[in-house]
C-alpha cells in the first residue's frame, strides 16, 4: 500500500492509495470513502442493483460484528470471506465493530474486546481475533482495540488503560501477523485512541507510529460522542504526530459537514455507512455539491427543498446519529405525494433516472422493501459523488466554494437557537 | 357480415395458438397485448402495491417476465387511482414497460376487510386508513382499472369462498354474470383494455356450467376461471378447472386464479389453462423458503450453514450464479438483501418451470415432460397426490 499525495490544501491531503490488494492492482482516491456492508452485502442491494452504481469505491468494508458468529463456517470454506459473499474484485477491510450501530460499553477486559453479532455478544481474545482474521483473508484489517472511551465523562484513568491495553493488542497482534503465512501481504492499521484528552490522543499516535503499521484508524471520535469543535482539535493534533506518507481512517463519522471540517484536519478515509443511516429513516440525500459555475440556480432550488423540509437539524448540540440531518430530504413527507420530480434533478443513479418522489413516498408509506433498495441506490450514489465533488474542488482549489455549497447559501444565517 | 363481426370483436389482445398437445388439453400460445407479447403458459408474479417484493423493475424484466399484477383494491386506497392517473397509470407510475394485469379488488376486499357487505350495488366496506363507508360498484372497480391502465382488467365478481354451499353460491354465479355486463358496459378504454370475465358457480358443476354457457355468450376477451385455490379439495378443484376449459372457447386465453404451486401449474396446464398467478413464490421467499425442482428448501435451516453449493446448481438466476446456500443462510441475519435474493431467485424458477413446459408442448414432448417433473418432485410413485394422479389420468397421461 502506498499513499501518493499529490497536494496539500491547509491540511487537507488529496492524493491516490496505491497497490491495493494482494496483487496490487486496486487504488484508492483520498480523500475517499469505503463501501460500507453488512455481512459483505450493501445494506438491500443485490449486486445487480449495486453494479447500477458507476464508480463505486474499490474497497468494501466488513465487520467482525457480523462475521464472528460465522468464524466456523468460514473456516470449512477456507477460501477467505470475499469468495465466500460472493464479491467481484474487491479490496476487503476488516474492521471490528459496525459503525451504523452502538456497541454496549462495559465488556472490555485487558485480554479481551466483544462484538455483538445477530447471536448475542461475542468476547475476543488476540488469538481468536487473528484466527478470524486468517478465515476472513482481507486485504487489510484493524488491529484490536479497546475503544470503549467515547462516552462523554470517561475518566482519564479509563483512557490512559484503553491507549495501553490497544498499544499491546497490537503488539500482540503484530507478533501473531508475522509469523502467519496466511497473513502474508495483508496490512495492518493500527488504532489510535485517547478519548477526548489531547496528551493521550497524542500519546497513542506516537506511539503507535513507531508500529509496523501501513495506516491509522482514529478511533472514539464518532458522531454522538463528542462536538466538531473538539474533533477537528483532536484530529488534527493526532494527524500531525502520524507520518504524511500513511492513510488516516476516522471512524463513525460521515456527516458532509463533518467529514469536510475532518478532511480539513488530516483525515484521508471515512467509512460509507451514512447513506446507510439516511436511507434507514425514509430519506433521501438531496444537498448540492456542485461547484460549477452555473451552479447558482440548482442550489437555490435545492435549499428552498431543504428549508420546506420541516424540523431540520444544525450543528450545535451532540447529534444523534439516527436523526435527520440537514443534508437530506424527507420522503415519506405527504408534500411529496403527488411530486413527479427525481429525488434529485440531474441525478444519473438508477432511482432517480427512473422514479419519482411520488413513487418513493408510496413505497415508504405502504412499508415496501423496495423503498430501501431505491434509497439506498440514491443515497450510495450521491454521497461517493459528494466525495468526487470533495477531490475535484481540492485539485482546483475551490474548497471553499464547496463548503458554501453544502454547508448553506453564503449570508444564511444559521438556524443555531 | 363476417368483417363487421372481426371488427366488432377487435380487442387490444390476439391469441395464437402456436401449438396443442397432441395427448393433453396443454397449449402454447402467443398472447400479444398492449405492451409486448407473452409467451404462454405463463405465470404472473404479484406486485400488491406496484411493487415486487423488493425487486426493481430492470431486475423483473431482466428475469423475463412479460406480465405482472397490481391489486386493485390496495392501489385504489393508496395512492388512489386519481395520483395514478397523473403518473401516466401504473406503468407510468411504478414505470413497468411490460404487461399488467389488474384485479378487481372484490376478492381483497372480501378477504381483507372486515363488515364488507354485498348487495346488488356492489361491495360495501369501511376504509380501514379512514373509517369511510365505500361502494365498490362494477362500475367503479373498472373505473379504478381505467385510471390504473392495466392490459388485462377483471371483471368484479361476487365471490364465495370455495368451501360455501348452497343458494349463496347460485345467487354469486347469477350476480357475477350481471356485474360482468355493468363492467363492459363500464370500460372506457375497451381499445386499450382488455377486460376478462369471470367464471363462478362454486364446485357444483351444472352452475359452473350454467355461468360457462352465459359469460361465454358475451363478447370479451379473455376468461378466467375464479372462486377456486381457496382451501377446497383437491379432487373438487381440478374437476372444476376442466368442465370450465371444456367449454371454454379454444380462441380465447383462459387465466386459472391464485394458483401457483409447481404441481398445480403443470396439472392445470395439462388441463388447458394459459395463465396464472400466486403470491405463493414471492411470500414464502421472505421467510428464506427457496423453490426447487425437488419442492422446496428452507435457507435458514441450519443445515445449509456450511452448504457452499447454490440453492439449484442447474439455476441460471443471478442468485444462484452468484451465492451459495451458506452465504444466503448467514445473510438472513445480517440484511434484507437476503430475501431479495430469495425472491429473484424463486420468480426465475416460476417463470423457467413455465419455460420448460411451453418447451416441451412446442416439441410435442409434453407428457414425457410430465413424467419427469413428477419424478424431481417426488421421492416415490406412492407420493404422488391422487388428485393429480386422476386429474391428468383424466387427460390420458398415466403417471408410471
Ligand atoms: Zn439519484
Ligand atoms: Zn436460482
Amino acid at each position: 500500500m502506498k499513499l501518493e499525495l499529490s497536494r496539500v490544501v491547509k491540511g487537507s491531503r488529496l492524493g491516490v492509495l496505491k497497490g491495493l490488494g494482494r496483487m496490487g492492482q486496486h487504488s484508492l482516491e483520498v480523500p475517499g470513502c469505503l463501501v460500507y456492508t453488512h455481512f459483505g452485502t450493501v445494506p438491500h442491494l443485490t449486486q445487480d442493483t449495486l453494479r447500477t452504481l458507476k464508480n463505486l469505491p474499490s474497497v468494501t468494508q466488513v465487520t467482525l460484528s457480523d462475521i464472528a458468529e460465522h468464524q466456523e463456517v468460514l473456516e470449512e470454506f477456507r477460501d477467505g470471506f470475499r469468495k465466500f459473499a460472493g464479491l467481484p474484485d474487491t479490496v476487503l477491510y476488516c474492521s471490528l465493530h459496525d459503525p451504523a450501530a452502538t456497541s454496549p460499553t462495559g465488556y472490555t477486559t485487558n485480554k479481551t474486546v466483544s462484538v455483538w453479532g445477530s447471536g448475542g455478544r461475542i468476547e475476543l481474545t488476540v488469538a481468536k481475533f487473528m484466527a478470524l482474521q486468517k478465515t476472513v483473508q482481507p486485504d487489510w484489517y484493524q488491529s484490536m482495540a479497546d475503544g470503549e472511551t467515547w462516552q462523554n465523562n470517561t475518566s482519564r484513568k479509563r483512557v490512559r488503560k484503553s491507549v495501553d491495553r490497544t498499544l499491546a493488542h497490537l503488539d500482540e497482534c503484530l507478533l501473531v501477523h508475522q509469523n502467519s503465512q496466511e497473513l502474508e501481504g495483508v496490512e495492518v492499521f493500527g488504532m489510535v485512541e485517547g478519548g477526548d484528552i489531547l496528551e493521550e490522543r497524542i500519546r497513542s499516535a506516537r506511539e503507535t507510529a513507531k508500529r509496523p503499521v501501513a495506516g491509522f484508524c482514529l478511533d472514539g471520535l464518532q458522531t454522538g460522542s463528542l462536538q466538531q469543535d473538539l474533533r477537528t482539535q483532536l484530529t488534527a493534533a493526532v494527524t500531525k504526530e502520524l507520518p504524511e506518507n500513511k492513510p488516516r481512517l476516522l471512524q463513525g463519522v460521515g456527516r458532509p459537514d463533518e467529514v469536510l471540517a475532518c478532511v480539513e484536519a488530516g483525515v484521508d478515509l471515512f467509512e460509507g455507512f451514512f447513506p446507510f443511516q439516511v436511507t434507514e429513516r425514509g430519506c433521501a440525500l438531496c444537498f448540492s455539491f456542485d461547484i460549477s459555475p452555473d451552479s447558482e440556480r440548482a442550489v437555490l432550488e435545492l435549499n428552498e427543498e431543504r428549508d420546506a423540509a420541516g424540523d431540520l437539524q444544525q450543528n450545535g448540540d451532540l447529534d444523534e446519529p439516527t436523526k435527520m440531518t440537514y443534508f437530506e430530504m424527507n420522503l415519506k413527507d405527504k408534500r411529496y405525494q403527488g411530486d413527479f420530480r427525481p429525488l434529485v434533478e440531474g441525478c444519473g443513479c438508477y432511482c432517480c433516472k427512473n422514479h419519482q418522489r411520488a413513487y418513493l413516498h408510496h413505497l415508504l408509506v405502504t412499508n415496501e422493501l423496495l423503498a430501501g433498495v431505491l434509497l439506498m441506490i440514491h443515497n450510495t450514489s450521491h454521497y461517493h459523488s459528494f466525495f468526487g465533488a470533495l477531490r475535484e474542488a481540492l485539485a482546483n482549489d475551490k474548497l471553499d466554494l464547496l463548503k458554501r455549497r453544502v454547508l448553506g447559501r453564503p449570508g444564511q444565517t444559521e438556524r443555531k437557537e | 357480415m363476417s368483417l363487421k363481426k372481426a371488427l366488432k370483436a377487435a380487442s387490444p389482445l390476439t391469441l395464437r395458438i402456436v401449438a396443442e398437445c397432441q395427448v393433453t388439453k396443454a397449449r402454447a400460445c402467443d398472447l400479444i397485448l398492449p405492451h409486448c407479447s407473452v409467451s404462454t403458459p405463463v405465470f404472473m408474479p404479484v406486485g400488491t402495491q406496484g411493487t415486487l417484493k423488493g425487486i426493481t423493475v430492470d431486475q423483473l424484466e431482466g428475469l423475463g417476465c412479460q406480465i405482472c399484477l397490481g391489486n386493485t383494491y390496495h392501489l385504489g386506497m393508496r395512492p388512489g387511482s386519481d395520483l395514478i392517473e397523473k403518473a401516466s397509470g401504473l406503468h407510468g407510475f411504478m414505470n413497468w414497460k411490460r404487461n399488467l394485469l389488474t384485479d378487481s379488488g372484490g376478492f381483497q376486499m372480501v378477504s381483507l376487510v372486515e363488515l364488507s357487505e354485498v348487495t346488488e350495488d356492489g361491495v360495501k366496506f369501511r376504509s380501514p386508513y379512514d373509517g369511510k363507508e365505500i361502494l365498490l360498484s362494477p362500475e367503479k372497480s373498472i373505473s379504478i382499472q381505467n385510471s390504473l391502465g392495466s392490459d388485462i382488467m377483471m371483471q368484479l365478481d361476487d365471490v364465495v369462498s370455495s368451501t360455501v354451499t348452497g343458494p349463496r353460491v347460485e345467487e354469486a354465479m347469477h350476480r357475477s354474470i350481471r356485474w360482468l355486463d355493468r363492467c363492459i358496459a363500464a370500460n372506457k378504454n375497451p381499445d386499450k383494455q382488455n377486460l376478462f370475465a369471470i367464471i363462478q358457480g362454486g364446485l357444483n358443476a351444472e352452475l359452473r356450467k350454467a355461468c360457462l354457457d352465459e359469460m361465454t355468450q358475451r363478447n370479451v376477451p379473455g376468461f378466467a376461471i375464479g372462486g377456486l385455490s381457496g382451501g377446497e379439495e383437491k379432487d373438487d378443484f381440478w374437476r372444476m378447472v376442466t368442465l370450465s376449459t371444456d367449454y371454454l372457447p379454444r380462441e380465447k386465453p383462459r387465466y386459472l386464479m391464485g394458483v401457483g404451486y409447481a404441481v398445480d401449474l403443470v396439472v392445470c396446464v395439462a388441463l388447458g389453462c394459459d395463465m396464472f398467478d400466486c403470491v405463493f413464490p414471492t411470500r414464502t421467499a421472505r421467510f428464506g423458503s427457496a423453490l426447487v425442482p425437488w419442492g422446496s428448501l428452507q435457507v435458514k435451516h441450519k443445515q445449509y450453514a456450511k452448504d457452499f453449493q447454490p440453492i439449484d446448481p442447474d439455476c441460471q438466476c443471478p442468485t444462484c450464479k452468484r451465492h451459495s446456500r451458506a452465504y444466503l443462510h448467514a445473510l438472513f441475519k445480517s440484511d434484507t438483501a437476503a430475501m431479495h435474493h430469495i425472491t429473484i431467485h424463486n420468480i426465475a424458477y416460476q417463470l423457467s418451470l413455465m419455460h420448460s413446459v411451453r418447451q416441451s408442448i412446442l416439441e410435442g414432448r409434453f407428457p414425457e415432460f410430465i413424467q419427469m417433473f413428477m419424478k424431481r418432485m417426488f421421492p416415490s410413485r406412492d407420493q404422488y397426490p391422487s388428485w393429480a394422479v386422476d386429474a391428468l389420468a383424466s387427460v390420458n397421461v398415466k403417471l408410471e
